[in-house]
């Protein structure tokens, strides 16, 4: 099975082709904002983060901006910082070329004398970028250049029976094919992390998982907390799942059958052609996409009983849900639609089908539902708060 | 007509894929593929749990053959299992 995408220069395969206006921190976002508006083609997000944090903290930053650069399906960055902030702009750019070779522009605001003359310059080069990425052709790769980033939001009790049980036939299937799928949502391995535990590679891989999930929740049982005052959502309860055990053996349904082959920290570097992975996310939706499109994935696939609309601005997110009534009110939200599952009126193997049939046209150029309708939510995790 | 599914041998409950009146049978597919029937005694939201099974209180519940929390007190078949009688319990699973 194979897919039509851009070739980089750093070997990877990305499946759009997207010139990216990075904001070093938040006193370079509005800069972006007007930027990308000046460039078809150009897209930003709205960084919130970037100073005035200490170094754990910033280190989650520091990696989901040079992972986004770094993206595949992302052709060149242009980078602009304020050039106070605790990002640096010789930070970040450093950060990037760790992990990529591909074009790079630099604008610090206050070295470019405020920002209507920043917003002049790096609208140019943005502008530069997007001309020679257009002349770019699509080639064909095989599914196994694909890093898939599963996710789930807004569960509800066929997302146990039917989505993330269709994204776990799906997941089997492109390591099968020699890809790589990425599970994600560390506080909703909750309940499940034996049967993670028992599917690990080594032992390495093995202790790893549970260390995630326990270092989760020491952290917020540090600062006087616990994960279920916050998990499962109310429209978790509304929709039928009691507790977070019980929708945490939902969700890891999304990892299908196979073995687990490594653990990774939030947004750090995926090798890829690995198989089954784990990264260390939160369960909230955004962040937790957030650091799987930051480690290299060029595709999301996002399963949802209540329904939700959100998108990423990099990567492409599929929306699956399992529930008939949410299908039928947000349909113009949501891509499949894997009820049959729950009523016996299609099998996994045809579902199945299905989704690999989406992945393979996602990948090589068909437009989503949360793309073509301009979602593109993004959150950056947190280890504290700011200084 | 099926109107629910348990998904495990091992469940103590069954989950309702359409609502379900107070006093009518559920009809439910088993994991294998046959049919058992449960007169419920609440009404059951659409996608949400009922007992197939008695549970005194404390006793673990049991869904995808695996521990989603505790009896908050006796829970008889045919009853909603949802928060008004379902406790948290964090399990230690490292060695499970």
């Amino acid at each position: 099975m194979n897919f039509y995408g851009y070739k980089r220069p750093d070997g990877r395969v990305g499946i759009r082709n997207h010139v990216l206006i990075l904001p070093a921190s938040v006193c370079a976002s509005d800069t972006t904002r007007i930027v990308a508006n000046n460039v078809e083609g150009a897209v930003t997000f709205n960084n919130q983060l970037g100073c005035s944090q200490v170094a754990s903290d910033q280190e989650f930053t520091m990696d989901v901006m040079a992972g986004y650069a770094a993206n595949p399906n992302v052709y060149a960055t242009v980078v602009i910082s304020l050039g106070c902030e605790n990002c640096q702009m010789d930070l970040v750019v450093d950060a990037i070329k760790k992990r990529t070779n591909k074009p790079l522009a630099q604008f610090i605001i206050q070295e470019n004398g405020g920002t209507i003359k920043t917003v002049e310059r790096a609208t140019r080069a943005a502008k530069n970028f997007v001309q020679a990425a257009s002349l770019l052709q699509k080639e064909e790769f095989p599914i196994s250049e694909l890093v898939v980033g599963t996710e789930c939001g807004g569960s509800d009790p066929t997302s146990g029976l039917a989505s993330n049980v269709l994204i776990g036939e799906m997941s089997d299937r492109v390591v099968d094919l020699g890809g790589t799928s990425i599970l994600s949502e560390t506080t909703e391995l909750i309940g499940g992390e034996h049967i993670l535990a028992r599917r690990a590679k080594t032992l390495e891989v093995k202790a790893r998982i549970f260390e995630i999930v326990h270092r989760y929740e020491k952290a917020l049982q540090l600062v006087g907390e616990e994960v279920r005052d916050g998990n499962p959502s109310p429209g978790n309860k509304a929709g039928g799942l009691t507790t977070l055990e019980e929708k945490s053996l939902g969700c890891i349904h999304k990892a299908g059958h196979r073995e687990i082959s490594a653990v990774y920290d939030y947004a750090k570097e995926v090798t890829g052609k690995e198989g089954l992975v784990i990264m260390d996310t939160p369960g909230n939706d955004p962040s937790s996409v957030a650091g799987m499109v930051a480690g290299g994935a060029q595709i999301i696939v996002f399963s949802t009983g209540r329904g939700t609309p959100t998108g990423n601005p990099i990567s492409p997110v599929i929306k699956i849900t399992g529930n008939k009534i949410t299908y039928g009110n947000m349909s113009d939200n949501i891509d499949i639609d894997a009820s049959p599952l729950v009523y016996g009126t299609k099998t996994l193997e045809q579902m199945g089908d299905e989704l690999m049939k989406e992945v393979q046209e996602v990948a090589s150029g068909k437009v989503t539902k949360a793309e073509s309708l301009g979602y593109t939510e993004m959150a950056i995790a947190r280890v504290c708060n700011f200084v | 007509m099926t109107n629910a599914v348990i998904i495990d041998n091992k469940d103590t409950v069954a989950v309702a894929i359409e609502q379900l009146q107070k006093g009518t049978e559920a009809e439910i597919r088993t994991q294998d593929g046959s049919l058992k029937k449960v007169k419920l005694i609440d009404d059951v939201p659409i996608y949400h749990k009922f007992a197939i099974v008695e549970m005194k209180k404390g006793t673990p519940i049991v869904k995808y053959g695996e521990h989603i929390g505790i009896a908050a007190c006796d829970i008889k078949p045919g009853n909603h299992v949802h928060e008004h009688n379902v406790e948290s319990h964090r399990e230690n699973l490292d060695n499970a």
